[in-house]
């Protein structure tokens, strides 16, 4: 009994940790400036006001903003969704001479940091015209090496079976990638999914690097934008008005899905 | 999402549509065979033209450029090693390296033991609300970089935060962590262990749910205390889960950048300043791509001996225990 109820304190105090910056920007968002700037500092407010978040929009096109995020992380996971699992199931299921090669290869790319990699990627999407633009924004994370490894180590964990009788019905590789092995694989294509999402939607150095005017910017990266040091003193309480912002849709996303968030992210952690 | 197991447990899959007749002659082999790589070739072909662009490419331009001296306008010089030469002889270069170092050092261990420390709470099966700490201790790794960062430079502060005051209220005095050259580093390191310990509990979790009971009662029965039933059982048992989570650990610490740039821009006098914080602001402020390509190489190089290290160091235990 002592050592339980010892158990649950301990878990109290991680809960207390990891949940107090969430509650500070929560309340504070909401807080009236000069309860932000008040010492001895008030954890709640005293009063409840918006006036945060009208001088959020006055700063930053936040709803352009959200929506570019939307977008931004909505098509990278879209069609890494698409192609990643087009390349898994290659990998997987199909077994052709160089398949081995490829995904030796792969594997070696994993550990490549793509910030080693941002000059020259700014440098190509620049000749292109794409800085500023949405393209320039999605096509270089179309598809990644790490979702196509994730999906892969799923896809060969489905049995044979299933495919081999669909084949004797005739059905050609792509019936057999889209009505049996993408069915069975939801599990790991959500977790790709969400992953994508969220590094994307909260991704600052890529859309940092990639957009310079405003109005393309996603809002992480406009938001930090917000807190640079060329604004001087840093408006505290429109700043967590925008990290409310920010996070809000992720934690509601989060609070749906978030047992099977949490088991694919066990998942890709443990399938060998 | 790396694996550790990739390489070494990699199976060929059995070959498809096993029914076919048993008599096939080569050239029916070989066209079947050729027939394949072109149905494969087509499944592949938009995910690697992808990576072949924005990854193979990017890369071979980058060893280029890490030998000129490019400045994103004008003509570009060669100048052989130059900029490695700098990399290594700079002092303020050599202290982001160094700088990165440390907090890898420090990160690693770290958010490892935390994480591990969280997992081996909530793994008991008489803890109530397991779901809901789960889900609360997870919740860091939902939010931005960008936004944790916020609240806790917000929470730190000197004359605002709440816990400069209720540790005032303990009695102890706290400085202005951010704009001390000592503990400006251990603050922003703090705050990516805050951000990412969830997720290697997770991971925990998972390798913990994979170590057979009996083993425990078996302890038990030996009369092994708490202690001695984590080193003797619980840690061996972790063995693969620990390789796949240093390695990310390591990979992610040598890629801080998004808190240095919120809460400190490299200060204070350059005691935060990363290697990926200096690819940023000498590329992208300063211009000097050339030598920001060179530093690129510069963290390849380190993340991919310490990811191979690790690798082999790792397949090696697994394969002693076997």
């Amino acid at each position: 009994m002592l050592r339980q109820s010892g158990v649950v304190a301990g878990l109290l105090v991680f809960a207390a940790l990891t949940s107090l910056p969430v509650l500070v920007v929560v309340l504070g968002a909401f807080s009236p400036e000069s309860d932000v700037l008040s010492w001895p500092p008030n954890f709640i407010p005293s009063r409840f006001t918006l006036e945060n978040f009208e001088g959020l929009t006055a700063r930053v096109p936040v709803l352009l903003q959200s929506s570019n995020s939307l977008v931004f992380a909505g098509v990278v996971t879209a069609s890494a969704l698409v192609l990643n699992s087009l390349a898994a199931y290659a990998l997987a299921r199909i077994e052709f001479r160089g398949r081995i090669a490829i995904f030796t290869v792969l594997i070696a790319i994993m550990m490549v940091p793509f910030q080693a990699l941002l000059v020259p990627i700014y440098q190509m999407v620049s000749a292109l015209g794409w800085v500023n633009t949405l393209a320039g924004l999605v096509i270089p994370r179309a598809a990644d090496v790490a979702g196509i490894f994730l999906l892969r180590q799923f896809f060969i964990t489905l049995p044979r079976d299933l495919d081999s009788a669909a084949r004797i019905d005739g059905a050609g590789e792509l019936r057999v990638f889209w009505s049996i092995v993408l069915p069975n694989a939801k599990p790991a294509l959500l977790t790709m999914a969400l992953f994508h999402f969220v590094g994307n939607w909260n991704d600052l150095l890529w859309p940092l690097i990639m957009t310079s005017d405003s109005s393309v910017r996603p809002l992480t990266a406009g938001l930090a934008l917000l807190t640079g040091s060329a604004t001087g003193v840093a408006p505290y309480g429109v700043m967590m008005a925008g990290s409310l912002v920010a996070i809000a849709p992720l934690v509601v996303l989060y609070l749906i899905v978030q047992r099977r968030f949490i088991e694919g992210v066990a998942m890709t952690g443990m399938k060998g | 999402m790396t694996s550790t197991a990739a390489g070494p447990t990699y199976r060929a899959p059995r070959r498809l549509g096993g029914g076919g007749p048993r008599q096939d002659n080569s050239r029916q082999i070989a066209t079947r065979e050729r027939g394949r790589t072109l149905r494969a070739t087509v499944f592949l072909a938009p995910a690697l033209a992808v990576i072949i662009a924005f990854v193979f490419v990017p890369a071979v331009l980058a060893l280029r450029l890490s030998f000129t001296d490019a400045s994103g306008f004008g003509e570009a010089s060669w100048i052989g090693l130059e900029n490695y030469v700098t990399v290594f002889s700079d002092p303020a270069t050599v202290r982001a390296i160094v700088n990165t170092i440390l907090y890898a050092a420090m990160y690693g261990p770290l958010v490892i033991a935390v994480g591990l420390c969280a997992a081996l709470l909530l793994n008991r099966k008489d803890v109530p609300l397991r779901g809901f700490f789960r889900t609360i201790i997870f919740l860091p790794f939902i939010i931005s970089m960008a936004v944790a960062s916020l609240a806790w430079a917000f929470l730190l502060d000197p004359n605002l935060g709440l816990i400069p005051y209720w540790l005032g209220g303990l009695g102890i005095r706290m400085g202005d962590v951010f704009a001390s050259t000592t503990w400006a580093l251990p603050a922003v390191t703090a705050v990516a262990i805050w951000k990412s310990f969830g997720y290697f509990m997770v991971i925990f979790l998972a390798g913990l749910q994979g170590i057979p009971r009996y083993l425990y009662e078996a302890a038990i029965l030996d009369g092994a205390g708490a202690w001695r039933q984590f080193r003797a059982v619980t840690l061996p048992g972790l063995r693969s889960t620990m390789t796949f989570v240093i390695v990310f650990a390591i990979i992610g610490a040598f890629q801080a950048f998004d808190q240095i740039y919120i809460m400190t821009q490299g200060g204070p006098d350059r005691a935060t300043e990363t290697i990926v914080y200096r690819i940023y602001t000498d590329g992208f402020r300063d211009f000097r791509m050339g030598f920001a390509s060179a530093l690129s190489y510069v963290l390849l190089a380190i993340t991919l001996l310490l990811g191979l290290i690790q690798l082999r160091v790792g397949t090696k235990r697994e394969r002693d225990l076997e």
